[in-house]
């Protein structure tokens, strides 16, 4: 680059700044930078632009690691699903092993039963899933009170929420399933379906207020002081400025949650309630074949996969967004 | 904003009496503060770093509880502690000095938020007066924007419409210049310079000492938990009294930021 052109992009640079402070509108380089996710551009590229033999040199050659690297990715993967498919099948017991989990007979009868019991746990999820957002994220609002006159119920949230994250989910249900029908009260359910879905709600609550009251945690408290500043009263800065930031950081945790409280759902089986689970292991109970089971298995992942997925993008958006913005 | 018929002068919009701040592990910062801001006029709070300039602003807008004196507002006694501190805080308008901008409120958003929760003002309402607030600072085009997408410089002007909107008695601005590039720090400060013409009553900690030389009526050099100097800007600039002022002067001066 030759000292003349040095000088003229540093004139353009400057003409630029000098327009921008006078409109008081930096809008035409911030604009390109949402765009392209670069820096602004300093300064206009001369119309006779043409990439240096260095530029193009460098872009060959970062062309060709990439496929070089590509290579040896799908070489690799191979190579490892060859050996493992080799190592579970050459075993002694695969024979064995085939006929009780890969039967293709089984496999058939169990995958609509299954199915039908799956309609049990998505039910559940939904339903609990609502009722755990809203409970978690009031008991972390009331631990987040101040005064006197909160005291019992700070107190009580914080009670809940240690014992019901210390309790093993299985106590829970059981408990619930086998506990709450003995005490014969009127007007109460027996069904155990409802009652192991209050026993999700019961435990799961407790998780996701922890990790709301994280969010709020992480909201600077010179969000909080802005807010109070402007006359803001707790409560209202805790709703229209710390809670909405708080909520938001926390989608992904939420939805790790979310995906562990699928798989969990199953656990109501332990009651007699015929999900997808239970659908398999009556078939099993009638066949001695463990393919559905298997079949159990893979539709869950099938389910949680996606959401996993989701979780991971919204999460790397997040990241990204950060990154953008800036230190702030 | 002398709808209440008071005249200029008579009684100060704020002030502190003996204010004493120390904290918890008992560093006193306030020793024994007196300071008085008349209505329409500038006071810049100079003094070193961790002289106690945001301490003091914080505790004029009750941020912070002061261990003794008394702080008034208009005549009343604001640090009483039967006092609605959110009544007290929707009196006075504070800019930080670093923005916090709610992040996740557009710009317009950001400004009509107190308005509308804290004064109930209608949303269109609201609105209306943020853009004309907006439009005056040259932001009417960021309305739509979040905070991360402005510079340092659009964010301090905004955080400076949003101490505005709700009409504020007195403006608390903590070095809100700080953080800025050398490049931006003139579009702020003009923003100052027109709220003075307009007539706000401000109480800024600053330390652009040209700026503050340029735009207050009042310097006040706080040092040792205490206003050592005080008085208009040519004779504390000019001609100190105190010696520790003279010597702070000659290391910000050594420093380059008295330049005016
Ligand atoms: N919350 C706090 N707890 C303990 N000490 C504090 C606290 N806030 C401030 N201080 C101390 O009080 C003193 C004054 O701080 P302050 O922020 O008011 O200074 P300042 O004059 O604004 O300084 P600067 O010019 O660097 O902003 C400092 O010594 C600081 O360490
Ligand atoms: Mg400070």
């Amino acid at each position: 680059m030759s000292a003349e052109e040095v000088s003229a992009k540093d004139m353009s640079a400057e003409n630029m700044r000098a327009e921008d402070v006078g409109t008081g509108a930096v809008g035409t380089a911030g604009a390109s930078a949402e765009r392209t996710g670069l820096p602004p551009a300093k300064a206009a590229d001369p119309a006779d632009y043409r990439p240096s033999p260095r530029r193009l040199a460098r872009e060959a050659f970062r062309r060709r690691r990439a496929r070089r690297s590509a290579l040896i990715a799908t070489a690799s993967t191979l190579l490892t699903a060859v050996a493992l498919v080799a190592l579970v099948v050459g075993s002694p017991g695969w024979p064995a092993v085939r006929r009780s989990f890969f039967s293709a007979e089984y496999a058939r009868q169990a995958l609509p039963e299954v199915l039908k019991g799956l309609r049990i746990n998505l039910e559940l999820m939904a339903v609990c899933g609502v009722l755990i957002l809203v409970l978690g994220l009031l008991l972390a609002v009331l631990r987040t009170l101040r005064g006197p006159v909160f005291l019992p119920v700070r107190l009580l949230a914080t009670v809940y929420v240690d014992f019901f994250l210390g309790l093993p989910m299985i106590i829970c249900l059981l408990v619930m399933i086998t506990g709450v029908p003995a005490l014969r009260l009127t007007g109460v359910t027996t069904d155990p379906l409802w009652l192991g879905g209050a026993a999700l709600v019961l435990t799961y609550a407790a998780y996701v207020s922890e990790v709301f009251r994280a969010g709020i945690e992480s909201v600077h408290p010179s969000q909080l002081a802005a807010a109070r500043s402007l006359g803001l009263s707790h409560t209202q800065a805790m709703r229209f400025v710390v809670l909405p930031q708080a909520v938001r950081r926390v989608v992904p945790p939420l939805l790790n949650n979310l995906v562990s409280l699928q798989k969990d759902t199953g656990l109501v089986s332990i009651g007699g309630v015929i999900d997808a689970v239970y659908a398999a292991k009556i078939i099993n109970g009638r066949s001695f074949n463990s393919t559905p089971y298997l079949v159990a298995a893979l539709v869950f992942v099938a389910l949680t996969v996606p959401l996993t997925r989701f979780t991971g993008w919204l999460t790397a958006r997040a990241d990204r967004r950060r990154y953008e913005g800036g230190l702030s | 904003m002398t709808a209440t018929g008071r005249t200029a002068g008579a009684e100060p919009v704020l002030r502190l009496e003996a204010v004493r701040k120390t904290f918890g592990d008992g560093r006193v910062v306030l020793a024994d503060v007196h300071l008085s801001v008349p209505e329409h006029s500038v006071t810049a709070l100079i003094g070193a770093s961790g002289s106690g300039k945001s301490t003091l602003l914080r505790c004029v807008n009750l941020l912070e509880r002061i261990d003794d004196g008394a702080v008034f507002l208009d005549g009343a006694e604001i640090t009483d502690p039967r006092v609605d501190e959110d009544a007290v805080r929707r009196r006075i308008g504070v800019v930080f000095q670093s923005y916090n901008l709610f992040p996740h409120l557009t710009v317009l958003e950001n400004v009509t938020l107190a308005p509308r929760r804290v004064h109930g003002v209608p949303r269109a309402e609201a609105e209306a007066r943020a853009l004309e607030l907006l439009e005056r600072l040259g932001l009417a085009d960021r309305a739509g924007a979040y905070p991360d997408r402005l510079s340092g410089g659009q964010q301090q002007r905004v955080a400076i419409v949003r101490a505005l909107a709700t009409g504020p008695r007195l403006l608390l601005l903590d070095e809100i210049t700080a953080a800025l590039d050398p490049e931006l720090v003139g579009e702020v400060l003009s923003v100052v310079r027109d709220l003075k013409e307009r007539g706000m009553t401000m109480l800024l900690a600053t330390h652009e000492m040209g700026f503050a030389r340029e735009v207050a009526d009042q310097v006040c050099f706080l040092d040792g938990g205490a206003v050592l100097e005080q008085g208009p800007p040519e004779r504390v600039f000019g001609a100190p009294t105190e010696e520790r002022t003279r010597r702070f002067l000659s290391r910000v001066i050594a420093s380059g930021r008295l330049a005016g």
